[in-house]
């Protein structure tokens, strides 16, 4: 993969950058760009947009800033902090868990076996990633399977609290982001060149070592891709949270859309929309800079 | 010569289900020659390097170096280190760090991992490469850093695993040279594996020829490529003429033979286990053969009567292609050496005699399928 910024680009090459610019601007520039203007402006009584009369007396009186200062409450604070957390924990989780599997799926198992247990990891796309969550709470509720199964062998002898707090969350954001990060590190396993482990064995380094040396940074470019597709989702999750948690596990996606569909505030929402956005996208661009600055390929 | 052994391998057997990879193999090599698996792909000489290096386990037998059993070792704890093929450099890593990846393991302090790796690319003529990336070399420069690598670790044994396969021909044959310079400078001992017998012959002390997972002849390079003992060795290297003989005769300082084409011939040295009556099977090297006008065996010499099949003219040498009366094919390497005569100049479909020196003529053992 060697960069190709050095290459002279016809003609063409502008052609068929086209297309994908013209989605981008579409579908992501153009829509962040309305929100970032409502984000400025008030409600009106039935949920709509508030005209403004006098567009120097509303800058000069603040008002324009009100939706993003509102949104520094510490109510609001708690929730992002919530979303904060519970997102950096889920991408852990998923890393950890997912490291070994890809890494049987790509290396260890047999070659012949690879496919159907890559299929296995995308299987459940083919339901809806809402009625997998309700299958969720059929298992975590208080009689539902997992509490029955606890029972049944003696586990416990109470059903426990499983359901609609911290915990169920952090399941089902897991559940539901394992396979983005099991799909990017399959790609880059898999491409890793076994004869560098036994290279760096050869040389005298036990297996952890191998794995720190050689196995973590080669297969990088895959952690930093999974990481970024479990990452970015999870920070802006509602259904989840929706389903799985109780009152008390909003997080930033809820807040979002509770103030598009349910309070009817689009200004107030357009601005916690915009502000997650803005973060995701100071994160990635950190990241960017960092990569470029160590001389690696630019992934994003 | 009693030289002390290095690798010692007994009963080595490697099964992949039922295919025996390798197959019973038993072998001592000694401390500080240069040591080749030759064989053709699929014989089992990677195999059997990648046990000694602990990439492989064994399904039976052992493998000692220095003494030590080491069969079930990882390759981490064995005093060996491998050249690989395709050389498996970090890429990663800067060729300085490439080289000193292994220095922690081996108890050499970080201040002097520096130094040995300065002494290291100087052995291999890569003195201040150290800051580059892989990436950043020619093939022959990779395949020099893997050798630093492994000989920065001053390993007991370097295994090499085909590693001039990926380079062109003018710049094999100088690592060659190299290789066996390196190797006998560093009185290390070198086992190395290739299917190109020139190769082999050019670097080793000694060659085990390698044929689906057996040694078929294990012996000097010299009298490998001299004296092979089977129809397989023979074959592979490149001396594939073969006659059919029966023993007629068995006295002390000799055998005599019928040759199935018609005339005889008597083969100084020892009967060995032959016995009057038996069929065997004789080679002799292509440019140990003689074509003549005339028939030679009245004085003495072995001759068999053929037609000449075909002439290849190669500059320095002609190689003629000839069929004897059974229809048994031979190929004799003539060197164009002579100043002054004309060229025997026989034809294509012209009758002439294929003569040799009984004293060239090697008999081969049994078994060898090919």
């Amino acid at each position: 993969m060697k960069a190709s910024s050095g290459e002279p680009r016809g003609r063409a090459g502008v052609w068929l950058a086209l297309p994908t610019w013209a989605a981008l601007g579409l579908f992501f520039l153009l829509p962040l760009f309305i929100l970032f203007v409502i984000s400025f402006g008030q409600r009106d009584t039935y949920g709509g947009l508030k005209p403004i009369a006098d567009f120097g007396a509303y800058l000069a009186s603040g008002k324009f800033l009100a939706n993003y200062a509102r949104s520094l409450h510490p109510i609001y604070l708690q929730i992002f902090w919530r979303s904060v957390w519970m997102a950096v924990v889920t991408t852990l989780v998923c890393l950890l868990v997912s490291f070994p599997i890809a890494y049987y799926i790509a290396v260890a198992a047999p070659v012949r076996r690879r496919n159907l247990l890559l299929g296995l990891v995308v299987v459940p796309f083919w339901t809806s990633f809402l009625i997998r969550t309700y299958a969720w709470m059929f298992i975590l509720r208080t009689e539902g399977l997992l509490n029955r199964l606890l029972l049944a062998t003696g586990v416990t002898h109470q059903p426990l609290e499983l359901l609609y707090n911290n915990f169920a969350v952090l399941i089902g954001l897991i559940y539901g982001e394992l396979p983005f990060m099991i799909l990017p590190l399959y790609a880059s396993l898999e491409k890793l060149d076994l004869s560098l482990l036994e290279a760096s064995a050869d040389l005298g380094a036990p297996r952890r070592s191998t794995f720190w040396r050689v196995t973590a940074p080669m297969t990088m470019p895959g952690i930093v891709a999974g990481i970024i597709l479990v990452f970015v989702p999870s920070l802006g999750q509602f259904i989840v949270s929706d389903l799985l948690g109780g009152a008390k596990t909003i997080l930033a996606g809820n807040l979002i859309q509770n103030q598009f569909a349910i309070a009817r505030n689009r200004p107030f929402g357009s601005a916690v929309a915009f502000e997650l956005t803005a973060a995701v996208l100071a994160l990635l661009f950190l990241y960017a800079l960092y990569t470029k600055k160590k001389g690696q390929d630019v992934l994003l | 010569m009693p030289a002390e052994t290095s690798v010692e391998i007994r009963g080595l057997t490697k099964r992949f289900g039922d295919v025996a990879a390798v197959d019973g193999v038993s072998l001592d090599i000694r401390k500080g020659e240069f040591f080749s698996l030759l064989g053709p792909s699929g014989c089992g000489k990677t195999t059997l390097l990648r046990m000694i290096g602990g990439f492989e386990l064994p399904t039976e037998g052992s493998i000692a170096i220095g003494g030590q059993d080491v069969t079930w070792a990882p390759p981490y704890r064995r005093p060996v280190n491998m050249v690989f093929q395709h050389y498996a450099l970090f890429p990663h890593l800067s060729v300085g760090d490439n080289v000193a990846f292994g220095m922690r393991y081996k108890g050499i302090a970080r201040a002097d991992e520096a130094r040995r790796v300065t002494a290291a690319l100087g052995l291999v003529q890569l003195a201040g490469y150290e800051k580059r990336l892989p990436s950043q070399l020619s093939g022959g420069q990779r395949q020099r850093v893997a050798l630093a690598r492994a000989l920065a670790l001053e390993p007991e044994v370097l295994l090499l695993d085909e590693p001039l396969g990926a380079l062109d021909q003018k710049l094999r044959k100088e690592v060659q040279v190299q290789l066996k310079h390196l190797q006998r400078s560093l009185g290390i001992t070198f086992v190395f594996v290739t299917h190109d017998q020139e190769e082999a012959l050019t670097m080793s002390d000694r060659v085990a020829v390698m044929n689906r997972g057996r040694v078929e002849q294990m012996d000097e390079a010299a009298r490998i490529f001299e004296r092979p003992a089977t129809e397989f060795v023979a074959h592979f290297m490149g001396a594939a003429n073969f006659f059919a003989a029966r023993v007629s005769a068995v006295a002390a300082d000799g055998v005599i033979l019928a040759l199935k084409a018609g005339g005889s011939l008597r083969l100084p040295g020892g009967a060995g286990a032959l016995r009057s009556g038996e069929d065997v099977r004789f080679v002799v090297r292509p440019e140990k053969l003689d074509l003549r006008a005339h028939d030679l065996s009245r004085r003495g010499v072995p001759c068999v009567p053929v037609t000449v099949e075909d002439r290849v003219y190669q500059g320095v040498s002609t190689v003629w292609i000839v069929r004897d009366a059974a229809g048994e094919r031979f190929t004799v390497y003539a060197q164009n050496e002579k100043p002054f005569e004309q060229d025997a100049g026989f034809g294509v479909g012209a009758k002439a005699f294929l003569c040799w020196n009984a004293a060239h003529a090697v008999l081969l053992g049994a078994g060898g399928e090919r």
